[in-house]
């Protein structure tokens, strides 16, 4: 009964899925840039976890309680019927970074915010992908009223190498959005040719 | 006087039951209740948050419902519906991703459905995918 629909003639498709990580620091458009390419509005998922909270939350009245739980949001853009990609935006605080890696782990991908306002809070993001080879993209989110400066002077301060890829976006704008998403996997093809034989490009 | 006994409407004990009920309280069943305690299943190898989930064909059988909770019955529908991930899946039925993870872990042992590997950590996708990818996202 509770299967009861009609019967499907053919298999559903089995789609390949990717994804790509939104990272940088609190309130820099992380949920804002994947909301304005995602097809759906942003869903939040929570992971529950054991240790993580233990000495920040305060557990008075509720010791018992051995869980808390950390909501990651993301996106979805499908681009063929059998390729999907997800973005999925890391949670903020630094308390959890090690859900990271759960994120990061096959990831194609990502994508720094970063804030010019706050530049120094997308630095662990960048040491973060830097470490783990993640190909990956800095986005500076260009808020109205907040200085602008040169790529060159960001790339400076941030110290990136050469052929990582930085671009001046707006987070609520598609366009924008996609130019960076574009720039990431481009990023990541690049590299991954290298990885390979040369032939095979 | 009055002061205290406005603080106390936060107090469960102060006869305002309908206040434990709502979404701020926690869920009403805790979400391993679900997995009846279970925080990992046999089967388990580790599903990728962007794992996705696909209906066998047996999923369209009416008669094999009978031992699973009404969760597991709503994640077969769910994906057969347009296959989802195991990310999507915690997001619509508001569970948290481990509890995902035991239930379609369950229905993987029960043969009603499977999950695809996504592409394995060490490996980037096929440049051609990639490209793809590119070409996608531009045609948006």
């Amino acid at each position: 009964m509770a299967f009861g629909r009609s019967r499907r003639t053919k298999p559903p498709v089995e789609p390949v899925t990717l994804k790509i990580l939104v990272a940088g620091g609190f309130g820099v458009g992380k949920t804002t840039m994947v909301g304005a390419v995602s097809e759906i509005r942003p869903l939040r998922t929570e992971e529950s976890l054991s240790e993580a909270g233990r000495p920040v939350d305060d557990l008075q009245g509720v010791e018992t309680k051995t869980t808390t739980t950390v909501a990651m949001d993301f996106g979805r853009i499908t681009l063929r019927e059998d390729l999907v990609l997800y973005l999925f935006g890391t949670p903020g605080q630094d308390r959890f970074w090690f859900l990271w890696d759960e994120l990061a782990q096959g990831a194609l991908g990502a994508v720094v915010l970063a804030d010019t306002r706050r530049l120094e809070d997308c630095f662990a993001a960048v040491d973060y992908f830097e470490r783990r080879g993640i190909p990956f993209t800095i986005a500076v989110n260009c808020f109205e009223g907040a200085d602008r400066f040169p790529t060159e002077t960001v790339r400076a301060a941030l110290d990136l190498d050469d052929e990582v890829p930085l671009l001046m976006c707006d987070a609520r704008d598609r366009e924008s959005v996609k130019n960076v998403l574009v720039s990431v996997v481009e990023h990541a093809m690049i590299l991954a040719g290298r990885e390979r034989q040369p032939a095979t490009m | 006087m009055t002061d205290s006994g406005r603080q106390g409407t936060q107090d469960p004990l102060d006869g305002h039951p309908h206040h434990w009920f709502d979404d701020d309280a926690g869920p009403v069943v805790r979400p391993y209740a679900m997995t009846r305690g279970r925080t990992s299943s046999a089967s388990q190898h580790r599903m990728d948050l962007i794992a996705v989930v696909v209906p066998e064909p047996a999923a369209d059988d009416p008669g094999r419902d009978q031992t699973l909770s009404p969760e597991h019955v709503e994640i077969v529908e769910r994906c057969s519906d347009f296959p989802q991930s195991i990310a999507e899946l915690a997001a619509g039925l508001d569970l948290p991703v481990g509890v995902v993870r035991v239930l379609v872990g369950d229905l993987v042992e029960d043969e009603l459905v499977h999950v695809t590997r996504p592409v394995p950590p060490a490996e980037l996708p096929d440049v051609s995918i990639l490209r793809e990818v590119i070409n996608g996202l531009r045609a948006l």
